[in-house]
Formats: structure tokens, sequence, C-alpha cells
């Protein structure tokens, strides 16, 4: 059954390979009511000329809603349902499009640094910087730590503003948009290779995913398909990303817990995992190697054999330091019970990856898309239901085992034949959702009839988890932030753009 | 238990990083770092890391440097919170419009003598992001830059190179 089917609209010609709708004022309300209801979830809300975009998603199902704004406003999503509100924010800032009846007014990207306003509309030029109000939270004793946006790590940069009573946070708000670098600007008029290679460079940690997201769309978009062989080195290095990534983030946790030594060994893990994409891929990250029509370059036997030596390597050594994890009663007594995320929210947010599964909603494109080589390889979806950094740790560690077991798979089943198909040259729109290792990262674009990129959208998981990341921190205090934070691990420059 | 398992997991990989992974050209980087250090400088090098707008490309090859591979601490080298505390800025990404007054205020804050290193294609002339309206581009714009280290992102092994070469400049 069609969930979606309710809302009805023009169906636009060349749109793959989900449906994009032309819709009225009125559908646009039954959109908004049904997200209120939970009937679907909301997976992207972005910004064209003269137009809003809303992608839906009920289940396997995907469908997309477009608004004409006509006068530059249309009826706000974020003022029912709050997943939309820094969408719509962003939508203001680069378009100049206007969301009636919206809550929150504030810029988001826009911190009056540009010299223009509305760079992706009709530009203006800009104002200068104005003090940004940040929300409050009163009462006796509560006082403000501002933080950012230079941290004190090695990390991005973004600022984080605590209302505190003592030591218990009553309130944290996030400000990004710092590393904003236009992103979807640049898209505007490439061609596939240099759009490809941007997209790949939106979120370094979450390189190969993009880049597969933004191949797939634009094959959605040109009606063909990567040969087989293409998708399936596509997912290895899918999951040696994931591997890498999480393997990472399990060793950082810990360490922001003040236990290092889990740091130290899942370095060394992760470092023989990128040694290894290095020698396969000729790169460490594997960047660029995933482009439209299919991947770049090949695995050999010599690949294979390596890949073989890490996959046993990893799976040795990675139960003694689940083990440690598991019996360290000082690290346990930070993990368990902080930071904790209610069900409740991550569903009504969407929370893709290890932030949803951690919270029992059951979720993974890899399975729900079922898109190719998956629908050929076994794998489980661990979901846990506590919702605090223990749990998300436990997500990462049963998806690690579950990659190791994908990684497997494909060496073992690798189909043969050509690693690369021609491209067309003809428009039209394309869309996908692939799964990244911290969620869903949704691609959508438009291309014209000379190879170029019209309009490209990227919308990173973490757009559905810098606001839980805000609830879950509530009632916690100060000191656990750091935890918590990295047990979140969401993107900065993924969500600036 | 515990013990145990501390051992067995501390035994092989802490004890022979460089020399035992046949990997020529880090050993004799390293060397050659630890010699410069001791000569040149004849004390530790403070680093001051600083993202201005990268895709978190670079930070995950400088966070790199402190594992057990490359291990940057042995040769005086470390990461400092502070830039107060700082010898070295090493920028990474094409300095977003919206980084830089955060640049310039880190730089400002670091006491002299200091040194800047531009990390990655981006902070060199804004790689893939130049010509874009949110950006400045390079970190060279905003402050003055005394080596550059390619690669989009630089590998660990580059970046504990291009610290060499800085070593061999600042002292002079
Ligand atoms: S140089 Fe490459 S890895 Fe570094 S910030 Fe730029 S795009 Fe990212």
């Amino acid at each position: 059954m069609r969930e979606l089917a309710a809302l009805t609209g023009r169906q636009v010609e060349r749109h793959h390979p989900w449906p994009r709708m032309l819709v009225s004022t009125d559908r646009w309300q039954d959109a908004i009511n049904g997200l209120v209801e939970g009937r679907w979830t909301l997976s992207g809300l972005w910004g064209d000329v003269g137009v809003v975009h809303m992608a839906l998603m009920a289940g396997s199902d995907l469908s997309v809603l477009s608004l004409p704004c006509l006068d530059g406003h249309f009826p706000s999503v974020g003022r029912l349902h709050a997943p939309a509100a820094r969408l719509e924010r962003t939508i203001s800032d680069l378009f100049g499009l206007v969301p009636l009846g919206a809550i929150d007014t504030r810029p988001w990207l826009d911190h009056g640094n540009w010299g223009l306003r509305y760079p992706l509309g009709t530009s203006q030029d800009g104002a200068a910087p104005e003090p940004y109000p940040f929300l409050s939270a009163e009462g006796e004793g509560i006082h403000q730590v501002p933080v950012g946006p230079v941290h004190a790590g090695i990390i991005e940069p973004g600022h984080f503003r605590f209302h505190a009573n003592g030591e218990t946070i009553v309130r944290l708000e996030a400000r990004l948009g710092y590393t904003h670098k236009g992103i979807e600007g640049l898209m505007r008029g490439a061609d596939l290779d240099r759009a490809s290679k941007l997209a790949g460079r939106v979120s370094g940690d979450s390189t190969v995913a993009y880049a597969i997201a933004f191949a797939r769309a634009s094959e959605a978009a040109l009606m063909m398909e990567a040969p087989d062989r293409a998708q399936w080195l596509r997912a290895l290095m899918a999951e040696l990303e994931r591997l890498a990534n999480h393997l990472g983030d399990i060793g950082a946790i810990c360490n922001d817990a003040s236990f290092s030594l889990m740091l130290a060994h899942c370095a060394i893990l992760r470092e023989r995992v990128l040694r290894a994409a290095d020698a396969c891929f000729g790169h460490r990250l594997m960047r660029d190697c995933v482009m439209p029509g299919g991947v770049t370059r090949d695995l050999d036997l010599a690949g294979v054999s390596s890949l073989k030596l890490l996959v046993t390597e990893v799976r040795t050594r990675f139960p003694s330091l689940v083990a440690l994890y598991d019996n360290t009663t000082s690290l346990q007594d930070r993990t368990v019970a902080t930071g904790a995320l209610k069900a409740g929210l991550a569903l009504t947010f969407g929370a893709g990856g290890y932030v949803g599964r951690a919270s029992g909603r059951d979720f993974d494109a890899r399975r729900a898309l079922a898109y190719p080589p998956y629908d050929q390889l076994s794998f489980e979806v661990s979901v846990f239901q506590e919702g605090d950094v223990n749990a998300r740790v436990w997500v990462r560690i049963r998806e690690v085992e579950q990659s190791l077991s994908l990684i497997d798979q494909i060496l073992g089943g690798l189909p043969d034949g050509p690693i690369h198909a021609p491209l067309s040259v003809q428009a039209g729109e394309g869309m996908a959702l692939v799964e990244g290792f911290r969620g869903d990262i949704l691609v959508w674009l438009r291309l014209n009839g000379e190879g170029r990129v019209e309009r490209c959208h990227l919308r990173d998981p973490s757009w559905f988890q810098w606001p839980l990341l805000e609830a879950a921190i509530e009632g916690n205090i100060v000191a656990d932030f750091p935890l918590c934070n990295k047990s979140f691990n969401c993107s900065y420059s993924g969500c600036d753009l | 238990m515990r013990r145990l398992l501390f051992q067995a997991l501390m035994a092989s990989p802490l004890t022979e990083p460089l020399s035992r992974d046949g990997d020529a050209a880090l050993a004799e980087l390293a060397s050659q770092l630890n010699r410069a250090t001791q000569a040149r400088l004849g004390r530790s090098l403070s680093i001051r890391e600083l993202d201005a707008g990268s895709c978190n490309g670079c930070e995950l090859e400088i966070n790199a440097l402190s594992n057990a591979y490359y291990d940057l601490e042995r040769f005086g080298l470390r990461f400092v919170a502070s830039p107060r505390h700082a010898d070295v800025l090493m920028v990474t990404g094409p300095v977003t419009k919206n980084m830089r007054d955060a640049l310039r205020q880190t730089y400002e804050a670091m006491p002299r003598p200091k040194w800047v290193v531009a990390t990655g294609d981006c902070a060199i002339d804004g790689g893939c992001f130049a010509g874009s309206p949110a950006v400045v581009g390079a970190a060279a714009q905003v402050i003055p830059v005394d080596l550059v280290i390619h690669g989009c992102p630089p590998s660990p092994a580059s970046i504990l190179q291009g610290l060499v070469a800085l070593m061999g400049q600042s002292a002079k």
C-alpha cells in the first residue's frame, strides 16, 4: 500500500526512481499534517528558484512534493513539525523564500559575512553581521557557558551555548554554519565529474557514501545503472568507510570518558583499515573512487588478499576490545544512562544511523531500499532501546561486526565485468538515499541537456540528529557534553554545506 | 583478567610501530624529525589545529598522527588546546567567510615567535571550493603562512614531512 499516494499532484516527468509532484498549498498542508501525525517521515526540505521541495518517506517508499512559491513564500513546515525548522531557515538564507508562520525566523547559515544575501535566489547586497539572539533559559542561578566556534580538540567548528544551573545543563543550543562553503552554489553549472568531486567533499569522513549517493542520483536522472561489479565495489568501499569510522568513534567516545587505552587500540585498527583502502584503491579515504557510471579503481587479486587479511585481523582483535569496554566499570559508569535520547523524539525526527537505532528507530537504508548489491547480501540491523551513550556504542560495535561480514560476502561474490558504463547526456532529475556510517544521506539533482548540474541538494543525516543532541543533553552535566557529543558525532561540514 | 587483556593487547603494536612495518620512508622521516628538533630547536613544538571550514577530511588525517604508527609526541610535537600555548598554527579548509574572524583572532592570540602551516589543498588555495562567494580561499589571504602541505587530505606521513621542513626553517 502506498501511504504517500494520498498526496496527489501533477507528476513531473523524468524524475527517478521515485515520483515528484507539483502540489497545491492544500496538499502541502496535508503533507505537514501527515508529518505531525507520524504517518510519514521528513527526509528532506530544500529550496530551488521559486519552488520548495519536500521529500517524504513512508516505509520504503519515497515521494517529493514541490510547491511553487508564487509570492516568494510557502506555508511553514517547521511551525508544526520541528525537524523542518533549521532546513527552512536555510532555505530563507540561501533563496530568500519565506516560510509563512515560522516560529524561529533567525538566520541559520548566513552569519552576515558573505557580503550578499540569498546567494542562490535573487541575490542582494548583504547586511552587516548582527548579534545572534540565543534561546534563553530563566531561573535563579542560571548562567551561560559559550563554547566555540574554535574548540579545544582537533574537531570541526561550531558554537554551543549552554544554560546551566551549577553543573547541570538546562538548555543547550547549537549555532552552526561556520563551515558553509557554498557547495550547492558551486554545484550549479558543474559537469558531473566536478560535481561528483564536490559531493565527495561535503563531509570528509563520508566521502564514499556521498559519492555513491551522488552517483546513484545522477544515474537515476540518466536512467541507467552502473555495472554489477561497480555496484559491488562501491559497497565494499562503503563498508570499509563504515568500519574505519566506527572504529575511530568507539575509541574516541571512550577517550572522552578518559579511557584512552581504547582509543589507542581502536586507532591502530582504524589505521589498518585506511592502509588497506590505500593499497586497494589508491587513497586512504577512497576519495574520488566512486563516480557517476561506476568506479575509477578496480580491485586486483592482491587487493582481495589484503582485505581478507584485514578482516581476519580485525575479527581477531576486536572482540577483546569489546570485552574490555564491557568489563570496565569506570567506563560503563560514564556511558550507561548518559545522554539518553527518547525513542519518540528519534522517531519524530526520523533520526538515521546509530542515533536512531540506539533509540529504537529500526531503519537502515541498505535494508529498507535494498539498493544493489545489498539486495543480494545478508546482514542484520541492530536496534537498541536505551538511547544512551552506551547504546550508541553498542550499535557501532554490532555494525563493525556486520561490516566485516559484508566485506567477506562481497569479496566472495564479486562479479566479473566492467567497472564503468558510458554516460549519456540528457536532461532529467534523480534522487538517491544511501546509508553512510552516520545515517541516510539524500541527494537530489536536476541535470540539464548538456551534462551539467542545474540544481543539486545534499542532505546530511546530521540535520535530524543535531537537534536531538540538544534534547539528549538536557539534565546532564556540562562535563559530560564532550562524551555525548562524540557519541552523536554529528557532521558540521555536512550540514553547513 | 584485565591485566592479561592489557598485556595481550599492548604487546605487539606499541613496541615496533615504525621499524616492523618496513615503512622505510616513515622511519627515515622520523629520524630526520628527531635530529631536526633536537639540533635546531632543542625543545618541543606545540601545535594548535584550526579548522577554518574544512570538509573534516584533513582533521581525520591530523588526528591519525597521534596513533601508534605515527605517534608524533615522540618527536616533541604535540597538539595543544589553547592558541596561547602554541608555536604553530595548523590551518585546514578554504577559510570560509564565517570563519575568517575566528582564524585571525586565533592567530593573534598566539605568542611570538609563531609559524603557520596551511594544511591541505583547501587551505593552500581554496581547493575545490575556490571561487565560491562563501569562502575567502587561501589561508594566506588572512594570516601569513610559512609552509604549505599539499594533499586532499595530505597523508599523515606527508604532514610529518612538512613539520620537519618547518623545523628547519623556524630555526634559521
Ligand atoms: S584539502 Fe581535501 S580533505 Fe582537506 S579540507 Fe579540503 S577537501 Fe577536505
